[in-house]
């Protein structure tokens, strides 16, 4: 009979406590969370980042990585995207009645794999379990803190005309991986989640560069919408070219099956970098001797004419406006 | 991607553009009947690119768009029913009926989920033998044989708890319907190439014969379209109107005689209630006797209401290309894709959403 | 409407197809067309190959659009 998380795992009482001890401890202890003190205790010195994020993605295993790996890298990239080294992160998790507490390990084991990666730590946790049916699967909240060098200062509002945008590589792999998996559309792509910590990649081009002025990563809304909140906090416009778009066959083909834009399709593990024209070209070069840089392209440019709004180039030459998402993405028949 | 890239090329289609602008020496207005020609148009950009002597206008040829309140109230009251389980394509999702939406009903509880294929359903009902099973079925004629075919497969493989709620239209009846209403003079369609693909071009015959107007059946990539443009130029520019294929590689002439049996097999044809239009005879599908017991309309007992429009909405005379979505008081206003009042500015084919969404000022 | 996009038939069982589009595979119905065979392309829409693509006629429409193409 398969083990199983039960209401009484998330009671506080002992099956909690060996549940932490025996299966979180052992897989993600630190000398701060092995304290398991009612919070953690550290010190740090500078200017703060601070996030937070829930993860709810459907099926919790997909290609390429699961709700774990997610939860650590999503929040690792909202605290880069602002030119910090991220540091320390929390970890709560929902879990629904019933979870196998093999796919508890497995996301734990993602979860350890990730911060690794990263460098990060996860210092302090929660677990509640609640009763079937009203958590699908597992939910997970992380919150992160990490440090802004002196002299980083990255924002939506930074964007200049003449700017260079620099997108680091294919998208939509992670939604058309997600979604491949999920109930009612079922089809096989050879395609992987880009699920990835983007830390050191920016690391890599604030050492190229002083002159980032925006950092982004283009997640649920994708490309179209990232690009669209860059125009409108910086009242700028935006040019980008269909042709310069690294978007991989598969992903193009299941768009086309469902009908969906690859523009706004979620990007687990990419960045778009708006930068000085004089520091494109190095910026793009560093990106590219970074393994989660290599297909690094630049995709377009800020310009002062229609601000707040982002027009492609198509591939026959004519231009249309690039929107921000509204409501979900959904497959259409017409 | 065969078949799609070939026809995707940059060099080919800046000269026949330029083919294009050579030809046309006089006004002309073309209608592109179909949503998806609309999408494919505004998403490359293609009126930009043409000639000023060339007037595009959008038709109703989007099944979400054309179906009326009256209509949409029957499948969300179906959604509130106990133990039933909707199933309805994304396209119906967020359109707002009289008083409500399907996904305003999933909000509120009931168990209604987006399927890409109506045999995504039919599994859903094997799955569900204690639920009742309704799939909302929309669509033309490219449309309407696979949810014939879901149907079939259910009673083959003796599945009960099945229904389809047919919302289903007919393209020819209702070109026809709107030429008539004399509105708008045209002197060229672009006729739908998957609706073809299924009745082949032979239903289209009435347009050059009786109303004088070029016909030509096109594909939905950039090079398609254009060259169905270009085929329309000509066509005019020698007074030859014709129904002609573009689109050969997709559509023959007698179409997909299979699916246009099965077709014959499931459903009937009946008068249908069309937005914007009212009722049209003979333009719609329904369930015949011998598949009654799959009809959700006469197996359930529901009681939508009375349907209303929304003030100020001119969905209609947008459908009928008498007017464009810039001609609406609430476009881009009171009307937004985050709160649309009407269809055209929910369906992602529609006018309005893809005037919104690619930017009218650049045209298309 | 009609979204139906070009996909090759890899392997065909009863009423049921593989069909692939770009490196995507899917099960896709053939009811519509029962006279389809592995290494055609059918045009899919929602999960059913509503038609067989004639490839001779797709080439024949590049041709002919490489040929308008040349007169101006």
């Amino acid at each position: 009979m398969e083990d199983r998380i039960l209401l009484a795992h998330g009671s506080g009482g002992k099956l909690g406590h060996d549940l932490i001890e025996k299966n979180f401890v052992p897989a993600l202890g630190n000398p701060i969370l092995n304290k398991l003190d009612d919070s953690a205790v550290f010190e740090l010195c500078g200017r703060l980042a601070f996030t937070t994020d829930s993860y709810t993605v459907s099926p919790i295993f997909f290609p390429g990585g699961d709700i774990g790996k997610l939860a650590v890298c999503g929040t690792v990239n909202d605290l880069a995207m602002n030119g910090a080294t991220p540091l320390y992160l929390s970890l709560s998790f929902i879990i629904e009645e019933g979870l196998p507490v093999t796919e508890l390990e497995k996301i734990v084991n993602s979860i350890y794999q990730a911060a690794d990666e990263a460098g990060v730590k996860i210092v302090t946790g929660d677990t509640k379990v609640v009763n079937q049916g009203t958590a699908d699967k597992l939910f997970i909240n992380t919150s992160g803190v990490g440090i802004v060098p002196a002299g980083v200062d990255i924002s939506g509002a930074n964007a200049m005309p003449g700017d260079k945008v620099i997108l680091s590589g294919s998208l939509g792999d992670h939604g058309i991986a997600v979604l491949s998996k999920r109930q009612g559309f079922e089809f096989n792509v050879p395609i992987e989640s880009d699920c990835a910590p983007l830390n050191r990649l920016v690391a890599d081009i604030l050492a190229t560069s002083d002159n980032l002025h925006c950092l982004r990563d283009p997640t649920r809304g994708g490309l179209a919408t990232t690009l669209n909140e860059f125009a409108r906090q910086s009242q700028v416009g935006i040019r980008i070219d269909e042709a310069s778009l690294p978007i991989n066959e598969a992903v193009l083909a299941a768009c086309e099956l469902l009908g969906f834009d690859p523009l706004y399709v979620a990007n687990e593990g990419k960045l778009v970098a708006v930068v000085a024209p004089p520091d494109a070209d190095k910026v793009l070069a560093s990106m590219k001797q970074n393994r989660y840089g290599t297909k690094a392209s630049i995709i377009g440019e800020v310009v002062s004419e229609h601000p707040g709004k982002v027009v492609m180039k198509t591939y026959l030459g004519s231009s249309r406006i690039v929107d921000m998402l509204v409501g979900e993405l959904l497959p259409r028949i017409c | 991607m065969k078949f799609i890239d070939e026809y995707r090329n940059q060099e080919l289609g800046k000269k026949l553009v330029d083919r294009i602008h050579h030809q046309s020496t006089k006004p002309i207005k073309l209608m592109e009947f179909c949503g998806g020609h609309t999408v494919a148009i505004f998403k490359h950009g293609l009126r930009q690119l043409l000639p000023q002597t060339i007037k595009m206008l959008s038709g109703p040829g989007c099944p979400v768009c054309v179906t009326a309140n009256s209509d949409l109230d029957k499948a969300i009251a179906l959604a509130h029913l106990p133990n039933v389980i909707i199933t309805t394509f994304g396209d119906m999702l967020r359109v707002p009926g009289s008083y409500s939406s399907l996904q305003l009903a999933k909000a509120e509880g009931s168990d209604v989920r987006v399927v890409y294929s109506a045999q995504d359903a039919v599994f859903i009902a094997r799955d569900n033998p204690d639920k009742s099973v309704i799939f909302i079925g929309i669509g033309f004629e490219t449309t309407a044989p696979t949810i014939a075919a879901s149907i079939q497969q259910a009673e083959q493989e003796g599945i009960d708890n099945y229904y389809v709620l047919s919302l289903h239209k007919l393209c020819p009846p209702i070109m026809k319907a709107l030429l008539d209403l004399g509105e708008v003079r045209l002197d060229g369609i672009i006729c739908p190439g998957h609706v073809s693909a299924i009745i082949g071009s032979h239903p289209y015959k009435f347009i050059p014969d009786d109303y004088g107007i070029a016909c030509v059946v096109s594909g939905f990539e950039p090079l398609d379209i254009l060259l169905s443009v270009d085929r329309l130029v000509n066509q005019i520019e020698t007074e030859q109107p014709k129904v002609e294929i573009a689109y050969r590689r997709g559509v023959k002439p007698e179409g997909n005689q299979p699916a246009l049996k099965l077709m014959d097999n499931v459903f009937e044809i009946c008068e249908a209630n069309w937005r914007g239009i009212g009722p049209v005879p003979l333009s719609g599908l329904r369930l015949n006797q011998k598949y009654q017991r799959f009809d959700a309309e006469n197996s359930f007992d529901i009681d939508p209401g009375p349907s209303r429009e929304p003030e100020g909405c001119i969905c209609g005379s947008i459908l009928r290309g008498v007017s464009t979505p810039l001609d609406c008081k609430l476009f881009g206003k009171a009307c937004t894709p985050v709160c649309p009042v009407g269809p055209c500015m929910v369906s992602s084919e529609a006018s309005c959403a893809t005037y919104y969404h690619y930017g009218a000022d650049y045209g298309g | 409407m009609c979204l139906a996009i070009p996909a090759l038939v890899k392997s065909i069982e009863g009423q049921q197809a593989v069909v692939e589009i770009g490196g995507v595979t899917r099960q896709a119905s053939i009811q519509l067309t029962p006279e389809v065979k592995v290494g055609d392309y059918v045009l899919l829409h929602t999960g059913y190959a509503i038609n067989v693509i004639d490839p001779v006629e797709a080439e024949e429409t590049l041709k002919l659009l490489r040929e308008l193409s040349e007169v101006y």
